[in-house]
């Protein structure tokens, strides 16, 4: 059989963690078919159909497609399903809202937010914030499963030719109607997929102390993380919150500023290869799972730190 | 206006979660047992409204062994009017507790279902969403903020992306973020009083839902650990290990 996955996109360019969903897909069947759902997203489902792990791509266009609301998008993936064994998608806030809708639809009960992919059947995913690993096998015919991103490596992006069918839209679900998005733009790199994040917490006191890290994150082309008390106290939005219930990173560098290191933090970053932590109290759970703690006034230690950075020759992008 | 609110009994989130030798789970015996957080923030929300005038009833339900009574009887202790309680033993999957509160809203007719976005024990995150599947409800998930409307909510949800508002008819789900509210504390007088108020207790059978579990578990284990790291004592020091030692930056 074979594997639907259904792309995420903003209806020009796949996101980007799509490449990481069909690597995961690619692992369960090869024959990965891709579904993108949007409005004008034709520019999407080309991307789609150059991923050389890709053997069709199916697009379906409506109107109410434009907003992604669940309420809309899973009525044409029940739909398609009859011919798949599989039906796979991020574990991101997109696939989250969506998955369980299509899982329930199809009394299925959804394997949430794998890691490894063991067999067809058998996966490997976090629970308790990722202080457990637990292998499960899924006993229904047809398997609906998120993809933690971060777990596997992105997709080719180029090369592939797969052509693309068009399926027919379902009716609008009238009881939901999408109002607004407020999306913060910026230059600098996704969260999710950076080389290097420099993450903020309590201890950074106020949102304009963020500068601090904003300007460190300038110097080393990183994005900027949170912790969720910094983002409760309003230094900073939503988006940077890394941890359990926020984003989960995997950067090659992560450097935790006036982070405490609650389990739930832990849960979002402790797979980075690099951890820096810098906190003034010595003993700060983050420092159990740091490679490098410095002990020391965040207040003094950034604008070190900036000018150490200023006098290196050449910084790595 | 009726709200119905989903609570579900978990490890407390600040015990060290500790995998069981044989690999079959981890340990919860003589372990701390509390309300999923985000759960304690969907009833406060259906009390702030209740309290706002814009509901007449919130009514808590749980699933679970006899001790998951426990969080009913908080969110009694908080402001909720009567609870429900569906004994049901082992481990139950989102799907088969959706199924079980199909039935309750099936019986109770609320406008609004609340609950957390995600429990803190699974990390399943479906709940919610297949509840209003099952309904063909409309769903707000990862809700930070919920202005109650004529038969209307609008709402604004947490996206990787920010912020994203949508305007849901009711009957309607809620699942609930950490930053919707500041949950309150029971006072000793309210906890005395919620003593008091009703709990209704059923099984899940009673309610012909099967909850067998579709998903077979293999096994539990512990991540890796991560080697310890060493401390630096100064920032030039930090600099020249990222450099030269981690090759980092």
């Amino acid at each position: 059989m074979s594997v639907l996955l259904i792309a995420e996109h903003n209806n020009k360019e796949l996101k980007s963690f799509t490449l990481n969903a069909v690597t995961a897909a690619s692992q369960i069947d090869s024959d990965v078919h891709a579904l993108v759902i949007g409005n004008n997203c034709g520019d999407a489902a080309k991307a789609a159909s150059e991923l050389p792990l890709v053997k069709k791509v199916i697009t379906v266009e409506a109107a109410h497609y434009e907003n992604f609301l669940a309420e809309n998008f899973a009525p044409v993936v029940t739909k398609l399903a009859d011919n798949y064994s599989h039906i796979v998608c991020s574990a991101n806030t997109f696939g989250k809202n969506l998955m369980p809708r299509i899982a329930a639809k199809l009394d299925t009960s959804q394997v949430s937010d794998i890691i490894k992919v063991e067999s067809q059947d058998t996966f490997v995913r976090p629970i308790y914030a990722g202080n457990a690993f637990a292998t499960v096998k899924s006993t229904d015919a047809k398997k609906c499963i998120t993809i933690r991103p971060t777990s596997f490596d992105p997709c080719e992006s180029s090369g592939g030719s797969a052509p693309i069918e068009t399926a027919e839209a379902g009716e609008e679900f009238s009881l939901t109607k999408f109002v607004k998005r407020e999306e913060i733009k910026s230059d600098r790199p996704e969260l999710g997929t950076a080389r290097i994040v420099v993450s903020g917490g309590r201890g950074m006191q106020s949102g304009d102390n963020f500068k601090l890290i904003t300007s460190i994150a300038d110097k080393l082309n990183a994005a900027i993380g949170a912790s969720r008390a910094a983002v409760d106290a309003g230094y900073i939005s939503n988006d940077h919150q890394v941890g359990q219930t926020g984003k989960v990173v995997v950067p090659d560098l992560y450097i935790a500023v006036g982070i405490s290191g609650a389990i739930q933090h832990l849960a979002g970053m402790k797979e980075s290869k690099v951890i820096v932590a810098i906190n003034k109290d010595g003993e700060a759970p983050i420092f159990s799972v740091a490679d490098y703690g410095l002990e020391a006034d965040l207040f003094e230690a950034l604008p070190q730190f900036l000018e150490e950075l200023n006098k290196l020759n050449t910084i790595q992008k | 206006m009726k709200i119905l609110v989903a609570v579900k009994r978990v490890i407390d989130y600040n015990v060290q979660i500790r995998v069981k030798e044989d690999g079959t789970g981890v340990v919860t015996d003589n372990v701390k047992m509390s309300t999923n957080p985000p759960d304690d923030n969907a009833i406060e929300e259906a009390v702030k409204i209740k309290e706002s005038g814009k509901a007449t009833e919130v009514i808590a339900v749980t699933i679970g062994e006899e001790k998951a009574q426990e969080t009913v009887r908080k969110a009694l202790a908080v402001g909720a009017d009567r609870g429900i309680h569906i004994k049901a033993e082992g481990v139950i999957e989102p799907l088969a507790v959706s199924k079980i509160l199909q039935k309750v809203v099936d019986k109770e007719k609320p406008d609004l279902v609340f609950m957390g976005k995600q429990a803190i024990d699974d990390d399943c995150n479906q709940t919610g969403q297949m509840l209003s599947s099952l309904l063909d409800w409309p769903q707000a998930t990862f809700a930070s903020k919920i202005d109650v409307k004529d038969g209307k909510l609008e709402v604004v949800r947490e996206i990787d992306e920010g912020l994203e508002t949508i305007e849901i008819n009711t009957p309607a789900i809620v699942t609930c973020d950490l930053r919707l509210n500041e949950p309150r504390y029971a006072s000793l007088p309210n906890i005395m009083k919620a003593k008091k108020k009703p709990i209704e207790q059923m099984s899940a059978s009673d309610l012909g839902v099967d909850i067998a579990p579709k998903i077979e578990q293999i096994k539990v284990e512990e991540p890796p650990k991560r080697k310890a790291g060493i401390k630096v004592s100064s920032v030039a020091e930090l600099v020249q290990k990222l450099k030269n030692e981690a090759k980092v930056i």
